[in-house]
Parts: C-alpha cells; structure tokens; sequence
C-alpha cells in the first residue's frame, strides 16, 4: 500500500496536481513523435546542424514582425516561419544550382540572415532580446502553444507518411530520383523543399513552445543516438521517437523532483541515452571492442 | 604700450567667459549622459534647464543586457557627467567609458545607499548572495541617487552648484512625500495580505521598505530557466495562501506567470515597471509616474487577496 503510493508520488502524482506538468508532457511528447524522426533524415542527408542554423535564420522574420505589429506574439512567430522557410529555400535552390553542398549554401545563408536581423533589431533602437519573448519555456506552455505543437506534429507525421518514399529516395540517391522524376515530368527539388518545410514548421513550433534547447535537443539527440541502434531506416525513425519521448517523461519528472530547470534537464535525459548508446548499442564502442579479437583471429 | 594692450585683450577674455559662465545658453548646456531611463529621468529632473542629457538604454529597454553601439561611446566622449547606477546593474558601463576614452567625471548614483542582497530564492541554495542592483525602487534611496548626482553635476558647472543643490532638495521632498503616502497606504493593509507575485524580483528594496513579500517564479536573471518543482511549489503556495495579486514585468517573459496564475486560477494585474521607464505615453515616463503606478497597482492587488 505505502509502496504503491510512493510510486505514484514518484511517477504520477507531479501530472495529476498540475496542469501545467500535463501540458508540458503532451507537448514534448508530441515534438519527439514529429520532430525526432526529422532528425534521422538530417543526420542521413549529413545536415546535423541545421537545426541550430535556423534557431538564428528565424531573426529577421521575428524582428521584421516586431517593426510591423510591435510586440504581437503571433506576428513574431509567422516572420519568423517565413524567413526560416526562406532561408532554407534559397540555400536549397543554391545547393541545386551550384556546386555548393547543402551545409555550405545553409551556414552561408543563415549567417546573412543573421546578420540581417541583428542589424534591424538594431536599428530599431530596442533592446529588447526578441528571441528571449518568442522563446517559451516547457512549463510555461499554453492552450495556444499546445494546438500549436499538437498541430505542427499532427502535419509533420502524416506528411512523413504519405511522402515517405520520396524522402527517402531523396536523401539516399537523390540521382536516381532526378532520373524517375524526369521521366515522369515532375521535379525533383520539390522534395527537398517539403522536407525542409517540415523541418522549419517543427522547430518553429518548438522554439515558440518549448524553447530553442528543448526544440533543436529533442529532434537531433535522439536521432543521432538511434542510428547507433539500427541498420534500417523505420528501426532508426521509431527509436529515436521513443528515445524522445522516454527523455520527455525522465526529463520533466527530474526536473520536478530535483528542481532543476525543465529544458535542460529533458536534453540532459537524451544525452544520457545517447553516450548509454554509445557504448553499448551495436553501433557501439563495447560491441566494436568485443568484436574485433574475432575479426584478427 | 604693449602691455596694455594684453591687458586689455585679457580682461576682456575673462569678462566674455564670466559672462559665458553665468549666462548657460542653449549652446553651453553640460552635456551628461545617463545609463539608462530611470537615471536619465533624475537627471533631468537635478540639472534643469543647465544640462542635455542623453539616456543610453532607454525605455522600456533592458539595462541588464544592453548592447552599446560606437555611437554611444561619441556620445559618451561628449559628455562631462557620466551617470551610472552602480552596484553591478550595468557591467557594460565600465567598458564603455574605458573603451571610448572618457575622462570626465563619473557618477555613481547609489553611491553611499544601504545595499541589500538579493533574497535567496525558494528551493535555489547555491550558497552565494549578490547585491541587488535595483535600489531605486525604495524612494528614500533616490534622495541619495539625486544628491549624488547634484554634486557630480556641480564638480563639472561649478557656477550650477546652487540650481543643482536646490533642484535636488525640491525633488528630495517630492519623494519624502511619495514615502508617506505609500507607507500610510500599505500600513493600511493587514501585513498577512502584503503578498504579491512577479515574474522578476526587481522589487526587493520596495518590498523591504513597505513590508511586502514577493514570490517569484524566476531568479534574478530573465533569462535563468526555472524548474520544474519550483513552479509546481509557487502553485501550491498560491493556493494555500490564497495569494489573488499577480503581476508582469514590463520586459520580461511574461508567458510562464500568465500560465501560472491560470492554473492557479488568479488573475494578472497591470504590467510593473521595475528596470526602465515606459515611453512618453506610457503609465510610467518619469520615476515618480512609474512609483505612483507600481505602488497603486500593488496595494489594488492586494486588496484582492
């Protein structure tokens, strides 16, 4: 008796007293089902840090929103959309059209829009940190920025879904899929672009949420620690939302427990599983150790 | 001959910069620059029409995180008073003066102020206790901001001292007056309903003067995450305490307590204004103006409690 509700105490009791634990739950729980397996795809197509590029592409919409309509929470969230979007797809048309790598024509874009938004942010004479406003914070998540991230993942995995095949032949042998969409009259960039597109809607509403940490951590922790797991690519997708989402649950509840702040904790949990994955998943430091007596024998 | 004629051209130096000196006109007022609005204000309000002043972070804008441009240290090099608050609120102040060159004369505002530390925060035992910066939110400590910067104002216009001196003495009572009236007005209300909630304690020298507690759901820093279990222990206390008077800070990120006070089901009052003044439309464009608007909305949320 004393037992069992010392675990729920533990385990459930922080969910069941607040409303805000509850909504921070979901909304993790919703990002690690859309935005983790996003991440596989980032780190197949070699473009792990995109996410932290865009976390700074997203200024000049934001800052471009505050000029416009001042300090309207929803206007700073659509200019930052936008100019996310356009970033990534102007470094998408560049990796196309020129010899550029993806990364490259990424890292150039992004540090001009950068450099753009601090400049209007500037220029606007306020120091207000902008981002700091937009940025939420996983317990203070709201009905709003619940349907927000609720909606954005509900679109991101469907999306994924339907499209999957293309996705994947796109980032694996991009060449092959020139070739067939050729044949069939269709184009091959727009693959890449709804890829990104999904990319830039889950983070956004990460970022708006959740904060920048929880929203770039959540989508690329998992993803790299899950490709250690598994040869096949569904294998990959399905550990790294279940990684996501066991570093949510652990994350939120330490927090809760130890009284440490909620973002970084919840990253601290994917961290864990990440380095626990790097020595002992199959892809591992151990099984690599174990293995290799046999190989010079 | 000669002589007298240097003399001549001497004397009649000296009575055209007598008359310069006693006569400011627009062209000789001292130019000053103050750190950020809430100084610009008590500046303004010391020097009269003697002194331009320049406010570097203005309204509205954050002084903690403030990004100084090269045009501010031109404007600073112009300057023959620089006014700073001091204890740690404006680290980049410093840099700016040294970097720019500046060699005039530097106020220190909350020179010779009592400092207070800053209230350890529930459930944060880090062990170590930082000034509190903010000590122009107790009026009694902007008498000595105001004499401070009335003696920086005459060590660089000496002929000024007398209009400083009886500026700030003027000022002083204004704020002696403000004092009493806040005093008598939370003395009014039972010490056990002097509970409010802000988004960032900033009020702690106000809080000390009138006997208020003030929970908060972030550290000192707008920018320190909070966890988890000290959202979820300011819930509980709200509830316990029946706690009905929340408020947001003019600048800070106000999503966390507004999602707060839902859960707990209490509403949130008027924006405080704790670090800068608001624009010239605003509730709070001069310090009196933001006290009188900080004080009111305060002692209206408690009432509630």
């Amino acid at each position: 008796m004393n037992e069992t509700s010392s675990v729920w105490d533990l385990l459930i009791g922080p969910f069941a007293e607040f409303a805000f634990m509850r909504r921070a739950l979901v909304s993790t729980l919703a990002l690690a089902v859309s935005a983790a397996p996003l991440g596989v795809f980032l780190t197949l197509r070699r473009m792990s840090l995109l996410g932290d590029a865009l976390t700074h592409a997203v200024l000049p919409g934001v800052a471009l929103g505050f000029m416009l309509f001042g300090l309207s929470l929803p206007a700073m969230a659509l200019g930052g959309v936008v100019s996310g979007l356009l970033v990534a797809a102007i470094a998408g048309v560049v990796s196309r059209a020129t010899a550029l790598k993806e990364d490259a024509s990424l890292a150039a874009m992004y540090l001009l829009a950068l450099a753009v938004g601090v400049t209007m942010i500037s220029r606007q004479g306020s120091q207000l940190d902008l981002l700091h406003i937009l940025f939420g914070s996983a317990l203070g998540v709201d009905e709003q920025g619940l349907l927000l991230v609720a909606g954005v993942a509900s679109v991101s995995v469907l999306t994924l879904a339907v499209f999957y095949r293309g996705f994947v032949l796109e980032t694996f042998d991009p060449s092959f899929l020139a070739a067939a969409a050729v044949s069939k009259g269709s184009r091959p960039w727009v693959w890449q672009q709804l890829f990104l597109m999904l990319v830039v809607i889950n983070l956004v509403a990460g970022f708006q949420t959740l904060g920048t940490l929880m929203a770039v951590g959540l989508m690329m922790l998992p993803a790299v620690s899950a490709r250690l797991w598994h040869e096949s690519l569904p294998a990959q997708l399905f550990n790294a939302s279940v990684q996501a989402a066991i570093a949510g649950v652990a994350g939120l509840l330490l927090s809760y427990h130890l009284d440490t702040p909620s973002g970084p904790t919840i990253i601290g949990c994917a961290g864990v599983l990440y380095l626990l994955s790097l020595l002992v998943s199959p892809g591992g430091w151990l099984p690599q150790i174990l293995k290799r007596p046999h190989r010079v024998a | 001959m000669k002589r007298k004629t240097l003399k001549l051209l001497a004397l009649s130096a000296l009575t055209a910069s007598g008359l310069f000196s006693t006569q400011v006109n627009a062209a000789e007022l001292v130019p000053v620059v103050a750190s950020f609005s809430i100084l610009g204000d008590l500046v303004q309000v010391v020097g009269g029409e003697r002194v331009k002043v320049t406010t570097l972070a203005g309204p509205d804008a954050d002084a903690h995180e403030f990004t100084p441009s090269p045009a501010d240290a031109k404007t600073v090099l112009g300057a023959r008073v620089f006014v700073v608050n001091g204890l740690s609120f404006e680290p980049w102040a410093q840099k700016l003066a040294k970097s720019a060159g500046y060699k005039g004369e530097t106020v220190v505002a909350s020179k010779g102020v009592q400092p207070r530390q800053m209230a350890a925060e529930p459930g944060h035992d880090h062990g170590h206790a930082e000034t509190d910066p903010h000590a122009w939110q107790n009026p009694l400590n902007v008498v000595q901001y105001v004499n401070n910067i009335a003696a920086g104002l005459a060590k660089a216009d000496p002929g000024g001292a007398a209009a400083y001196q009886a500026n700030a003495a003027a000022y002083a009572k204004q704020l002696k007056a403000l004092d009493a009236q806040a005093k008598a007005q939370f003395d009014a209300i039972a010490s056990a309903r002097r509970k409010v909630i802000t988004s960032h304690d900033a009020f702690g020298y106000l809080a000390a003067r009138y006997g208020i507690t003030m929970l908060a759901p972030q550290g000192v820093n707008t920018d320190s995450e909070p966890s988890a279990k000290h959202v979820a222990q300011l819930i509980r206390q709200i509830r316990h305490e029946r706690i009905r008077a929340v408020f947001v800070e003019n600048m800070s990120n106000a999503k966390l307590i507004e999602q707060l006070s839902k859960d707990a089901g209490v509403r949130v009052g008027a924006a405080l204004y704790s670090d800068a003044l608001s624009g010239a439309s605003g509730p709070a464009s001069s310090y009196l103006k933001m006290m009188q608007h900080n004080l009111t909305q305060l002692a209206a949320g408690m009432t509630l409690n």
